[in-house]
């Protein structure tokens, strides 16, 4: 497949207000991916699946990823006085990342037989703006996979035909796979309880006399 | 009463004695409190077409499973009909959800092997290979030649035992049962018990590590497979004999459940029921994973891409496989079987992320691992076959009958522990 440098020439010359940007990949298969911003998610994804040269039709693999607010440590190199001398020194700045949730799609080409690429879409936090656009009107096998991760990371999908839980029940009411996501304490009655679910259980139904 | 003393009813009586309505008592109208408001049916948009406005016919909301036995497991479709025909279905899945994701996200690297075996139990052994092959990218480990025909040799066999498995229940979901279906069981008991021989359990075999495999072959495997690979075409022969010009069968499966090629694509649907369609996309052929570039073997195509093809395409591929098997058999190396740079326990690699994928039975299995440096993923992801393959079951089964629905479902070839993960 033709690499991500010319890849994004191609694609500022063809779609020039697309905000692009290259996440690289630090582990030994250097698979970089592609952040896109959501508001022009569709028109680069339909530009990646029509464009002669990459044709990537098959979207293989729809997930998302959690990402929680952290301090990243930065080395800065800054001019400082020292002992009467200016210098330059390096110091650690502490810089607070917010915490976001990611769509990962796989692209892969059944008319060429290369790929994957791998785009990424970023909502603006965690908590009230969680919305990235959907790429179902693109590729449909984005429609399940979209819906499970709207189900279990709580990611809403702008313009999702059909956007439903799917693998937890409607009056479910949290995203379990969120990293903070914590399971409650009733979560299954158990008619005899031991160990932990005991401790659980006393809390939850002491009318009962647990002993 | 006694049965004997009971006058016998006339025979129009015998069924639907209900029905009558006589024999139904009247409620006593003071003493039964009504019953409480039934909640809004939460369904969406129930559908009021045309036909219910003219009082001409009227649809029917039919919710097949999630516990019917054509349902595969615990599935469940929200069906609508009118008349016979389905205008709408919606699946319904979840109900053997564990968050195996999550459980992944907790567990080290090692720990989750065995877990991926109850994603579809029936191959454990190709959910364990896609497993270590995305791991083994992820931190650059390389497999002993040995280990890599292992892996060949136990896949191809995990793919004939699943799809024996799954044109016997499809076409005991056509109705002819009992005898195929206990035809496929017969090879399969073959294939647990050399599964068994060689990792200790017949489904949750556990079997392959990163950098190569748990432990080497028992003596006298390979003649137990060499003997399995001599007979197996004979029984395909007599299964084919059997059922490829059964009546009933092409009755229900030709030209039920078309998928066209442009839809199968753009829904991602692959495996088997993609190359019905007449794509021809094959992981193996693809990406060449493993020692699959060694092996001369051809990827049988559909070309209408209905039930039949799918069912057809199942058949060609064990024939395939079947050669592959025996190349495997020729040209087994000697030597290691695992990667002696290889750590297992405290195992963490560089921060950083993987995708691989392997052609599985049912389609393309991958994995999506993100490490952060630490013993566990931090993000683990299953790309099951069988739960982006439902994508479509809607498209498939509008305008056939319900019963139709039964068998398109069983030709999407899916396992419930993959599907809901």
């Amino acid at each position: 497949m033709e690499a991500l440098d010319s890849l994004l020439t191609r694609l500022h010359a063809a779609l020039p207000e697309a905000r692009v940007a290259v996440e690289p990949n630090p582990a030994v298969p250097a698979q970089s991916s592609l952040v896109v911003d959501p508001d022009q998610a569709v028109a680069v994804a339909r530009w990646l699946r029509d464009d002669p040269q990459l044709r990537l039709d098959y979207c293989s693999n729809v997930t998302g990823v959690d990402w929680l607010e952290s301090t990243v440590i930065e080395k800065v190199r800054v001019r400082r006085v020292v002992d009467g001398a200016e210098q330059a020194v390096e110091e650690s700045v502490e810089r607070r990342r917010p915490g976001y949730l990611e769509a990962v799609y796989h692209l892969y080409s059944m008319a060429l037989g290369h790929g994957p690429l791998v785009l990424r879409q970023r909502t603006r936090n965690r908590v009230d703006d969680t919305r990235v656009a959907s790429l179902t009107p693109i590729w449909r096998s984005a429609e399940f996979q979209e819906r499970e991760v709207f189900d279990l990371f709580g990611v809403r999908f702008a313009g999702h035909p059909d956007l439903r839980r799917i693998l937890m029940w409607e009056e479910f009411e949290d995203y379990p796979m969120r990293k903070d996501y914590v399971e409650p304490d009733d979560y299954e009655y158990e008619p005899t309880p031991h160990d932990e679910v005991l401790v659980k259980a006393r809390r939850h139904y002491p009318a009962e006399g647990l002993s | 009463m006694s049965a004997a003393g009971r006058p016998p009813l006339p025979p129009e009586d015998l069924m639907g004695a209900l029905s009558t309505g006589d024999l139904v008592p009247e409620p006593l109208a003071s003493d039964v409190p009504p019953p409480p408001p039934r909640p809004e049916a939460r369904y969406e948009a129930r559908p009021k077409g045309p036909w219910a406005e003219d009082g001409e016919g009227e649809l029917l909301e039919v919710s097949v499973g999630p516990h019917h036995p054509s349902t595969h497991g615990v599935f469940r479709m929200d069906v609508v009909l009118e008349g016979e025909r389905v205008v709408r279905l919606k699946p319904v899945c979840g109900y053997l959800h564990r968050n195996h994701e999550k459980i992944g996200e907790g567990t080290s690297y090692l720990g989750s092997i065995p877990y991926t075996d109850r994603l579809d139990y029936f191959c454990s052994l190709t959910n364990n290979w896609a497993y270590v092959l995305t791991v083994e990218k992820l931190a650059g480990l390389q497999v002993p030649e040995r280990a890599e025909y292992i892996r060949v040799l136990t896949a191809e066999l995990t793919r004939l035992l699943n799809h024996v498995c799954l044109i016997g229940f499809l076409v005991h979901d056509m109705g002819a049962m009992g005898t195929p279906l206990m035809y496929a069981f017969r090879e399969r008991e073959k294939l647990l018990d050399l599964f068994e021989a060689l990792t200790g359990s017949r489904m949750m075999c556990n079997y392959f590590r990163f950098g190569g495999c748990r432990c080497d072959l028992p003596p006298g495997w390979l003649e137990g497979v060499q003997r399995f690979v001599e007979e197996f075409p004979r029984f395909l022969d007599e299964y084919e004999r059997l059922l490829n010009e059964n009546e009933i069968l092409l009755a229900r499966s030709q030209g039920i459940g078309v998928l066209t090629p442009e839809l199968a694509i753009s829904a991602g649907v692959t495996g088997p029921m993609l190359r019905a369609s007449g794509v021809n996309y094959d992981v193996r052929k693809v990406d060449r994973y493993g020692v699959y570039g060694r092996f001369a073997f051809r990827v049988p195509l559909g070309e209408h891409g209905d039930t039949f093809d799918r069912y057809m395409i199942r058949l060609l591929e064990m024939r395939e496989s079947h050669r592959i098997l025996g190349q495997a058999l020729r040209g087994f190396p000697a030597g290691p079987i695992l990667d002696p740079k290889a750590k297992l326990r405290g195992f963490r690699p560089r921060a950083g992320e993987a995708y691989g994928r392997i052609e599985a039975p049912k389609g393309e299995l991958g994995f999506y691992l993100i490490s952060d440096g630490k013993p566990n993923p931090y993000r683990y992801r299953v790309r099951s076959p069988s739960f982006v393959n439902l994508t479509i079951l809607e498209d498939l089964c509008l305008g056939h009958t319900l019963a139709d629905a039964v068998v398109i479902l069983g030709s999407v070839d899916i396992v419930m522990g993959e599907v809901d993960r």
